[in-house]
């Protein structure tokens, strides 16, 4: 990969590896609990403590999602939320925080409709920082890799406990910005989170690249946060984000309880 | 069709598992291990003498093959042109096409070890087959079906019950097939450790679309043959509905180097495809990724997957198989559309003039080739895949007309 100017998310880390912090990487659904509601929420996080948003672009087949995170899609598709909506959030977004790295978080099929070229003129244009494109493994992805890279964008890979050392050392040469470590075999939001494994392949991966590593799936609360970063660089939370801005139901709400629950588990980061 | 540059069509999928632009492997990374080791299982098998045995043995014995060559003579009365012949593949084991891929896929399962099947289903007749042969080879078995479909295939749900399968209801998003689908890939995610996923449709990540197609190729193979045996030469076309495109890639894979055999794949037209109420991706959809490949699919200007309709749950899919796509691109096959009034005409037109009952599914090839032969010369010959028995049907029918079972 051609090298790349330093941008948002590579800043970011740098500054917390720095100052000895974890990364707290929070997660919610562009368009969930309303369209006009995100950008608040957005701002929350950041006040709240949160290093990085992933935005989740909503999806009407989201494959990789547990049930708590498929209804925050459902929710958000039935504010009308699109990929373009999302693009507009990140842009108004931008507006009042220049420096928080955002990054898209969905699947493959509205960036094909949307078509990638336009899709990634689009992204640097919000202000998006980088994606993440679920069901695009390595071996699809060399397209939208360039165009992203070409853009001063990253694009994030997730690992998972199935990846072979031969994909590893693969796919860490293909990415950029930091790697998503996925703690377990299963979905978003699952409850077999095993820390022995989360370890034990951080150390593997940790030989093939120097690039951050943050731990997402199953995250639920500061303890598990702590637990899974303490071998890594931070921690991915959405499921209990999501759970908290669904039962809410207005916007305001919604904002407290996120505040609270990322406050919390920034506390126990920091700790 | 004589400019067409030659293409070998048993090259492909290529190694990565692409049809031209279509196909691939577009799903989560926790999946790419187990696919590669099914890649690798199934390489080395495929050639195989001894698995190949094994799995023709299992078609005579198990299914009941070869399926007839039926000539439906006063079916071909009615159309009026070319004489009409149906590949019975509805009086296979379970009554559909779709068990000669789980007796392929169950090979594959035991040969890897794994205690557990899971499968997705929409009319309930892959899910009857996963049953069947998770219950033969002492499988544990889980089948995710639409919460509608299970509502309007009951007969199906009850008799994978009694094969010992659980029935898992999807209620997420439009509660059919593709729903079933999500939710067996995020089971398969969970339990990637023992579980083997015996996907239904010639769709999914590589190699599916590949071995379904293989397994199912049988229908071809003995279709060729027996058109040999039975009109003394290769049939002027061949008709097989499409939904996922499991039967009529078995059909028409053994065929597709004939270059002289017309082939219609026949979507589900709904309510009509002026209507948008349809399922017809190829007819009336753009190229996407959806589950695993990319191919035609039915959705919005966001690229968000739409609620697709037809009187037939199995066809009842918003996507089709990667090759299909690919044919439609290079015209090697053209994709037409019935709809559910003309599906239904059709399930009774044979009935009354056969005796056989066909499903909802494969009444819509039914329906095209009575409009097809009409416009053909009576000594030619039309091949219709009747990819499956109508009785699971009858309620769905019942209820069209008024009438409780």
């Amino acid at each position: 990969m051609s090298e790349q100017v330093e941008n948002r998310i590579d800043r970011r880390f740098a500054a917390l590896r720095a100052e000895g912090r974890k990364a707290l990487v929070t997660y919610i659904v562009a368009g969930d609990g309303g369209i006009e509601n995100t950008v608040p929420l957005m701002h929350q996080l950041v006040a709240s403590g949160s290093d990085l948003i992933e935005l989740g672009v909503p999806f009407s087949d989201p494959m990789a999602e547990g049930p708590v995170i498929q209804k925050g899609h459902e929710r958000a598709l039935a504010h009308k939320a699109s990929l373009r909506r999302c693009l507009e959030m990140v842009a108004e977004f931008r507006r009042d925080d220049p420096e928080t790295p955002v990054i898209l978080m969905g699947y493959a099929n509205p960036i094909e409709r949307m078509g990638a070229e336009v899709f990634a003129d689009a992204a640097r244009d919000a202000g998006v920082d980088g994606a993440l494109t679920v069901d695009l493994p390595a071996e699809e992805a060399g397209p939208l890799s360039e165009l992203l890279a070409a853009r001063n964008l990253r694009n994030i890979f997730l690992l998972t406990p199935t990846t072979s050392e031969q994909r590893i050392r693969a796919i860490t040469e293909l990415a950029s910005g930091f790697i998503y470590y996925v703690s377990l075999k299963g979905v978003t939001g699952a409850g077999n989170l095993d820390l022995d494994s989360v370890r034990e392949n951080l150390a593997r991966i940790r030989r093939h690249t120097d690039l951050p590593l943050c731990v997402g799936f199953g995250i639920k609360d500061g303890a598990s946060a702590r637990a899974v970063s303490a071998d890594g660089d931070g921690a991915v939370v959405g499921s209990v984000l999501v759970s908290a801005i669904g039962e809410a139901g207005d916007g305001a709400l919604a904002r407290e309880r996120v505040a609270e629950l990322v406050a919390e588990i920034r506390g126990e980061l920091d700790r | 069709m004589s400019d067409r540059k030659p293409v070998d069509y048993s090259a492909f999928p290529d190694a990565r598992g692409h049809f031209g632009p279509y196909g691939g492997r577009f799903v989560s990374e926790t999946l790419i291990d187990a696919l590669d080791h099914l890649q690798e299982m199934y390489a080395s098998l495929k050639d195989d003498p001894e698995f190949q045995a094994a799995f023709d043995y299992d078609l005579a014995h198990y299914v009941g093959r070869p399926s007839p060559l039926y000539l439906a003579e006063r079916l071909t009365e009615r159309a009026g042109g070319a004489r009409i012949w149906l590949k019975r593949e509805d009086l296979n084991h379970t009554g559909a096409h779709k068990v000669n891929n789980t007796v392929g896929q169950a090979l594959l399962a035991k040969r890897s070890g794994k205690r557990r099947v899971i499968a997705e289903t929409g009319a309930g007749q892959h899910g009857v087959a996963t049953a069947t042969v998770a219950a033969r080879l002492g499988l544990e078995c889980a089948v995710y079906m639409g919460a509608e479909d299970v509502k309007r295939q009951s007969p199906n749900v009850y008799r994978m019950k009694l094969l010992g399968a659980e029935v898992i209801p999807v209620e997420s998003g439009s509660k059919t097939l593709k729903d079933a689908m999500n939710e067996a890939m995020r089971d398969w995610v969970t339990n990637v450790d023992d579980t083997f996923y015996i996907i239904g449709t010639v769709a999914g990540p590589h190699p599916y679309p590949q071995l379904v197609r293989d397994f199912n190729s049988v229908i071809g193979r003995e279709a060729r043959r027996q058109s040999l045996e039975e009109f003394g030469q290769l049939p002027d076309a061949l008709v097989a509905c499409v939904g996922g495109g499991s039967n009529a890639m078995g059909l028409f894979y053994p065929f597709l180097n004939d270059g002289d055999v017309r082939m219609f794949g026949v979507e589900a037209g709904g309510d009509g495809l002026e209507t948008g109420r349809h399922a017809a991706p190829l007819s009336a959809g753009v190229p996407g990724v959806l589950h695993g490949n990319r191919t035609y699919l039915m959705e919005d200007e966001d690229g968000q997957i739409i609620e697709t309709h037809s009187v037939s749950a199995g066809l009842d899919y918003p996507g089709v198989g990667p090759e299909h796509a690919w044919l439609k691109d290079i015209g090697r096959v053209e994709y037409v559309a019935a709809n559910d009034t003309e599906a239904l005409d059709a399930f009774r037109a044979l009935t009354r003039t056969e005796g056989i009952l066909p499903a909802l599914e494969s009444s819509h090839a039914v329906a095209y080739a009575l409009k097809l032969a009409g416009t053909m010369k009576p000594e030619q010959n039309i091949v219709v895949n009747l990819s499956g028995r109508g009785d699971k049907d009858i309620f769905t029918v019942a209820a069209i007309d008024g009438i409780e079972v």
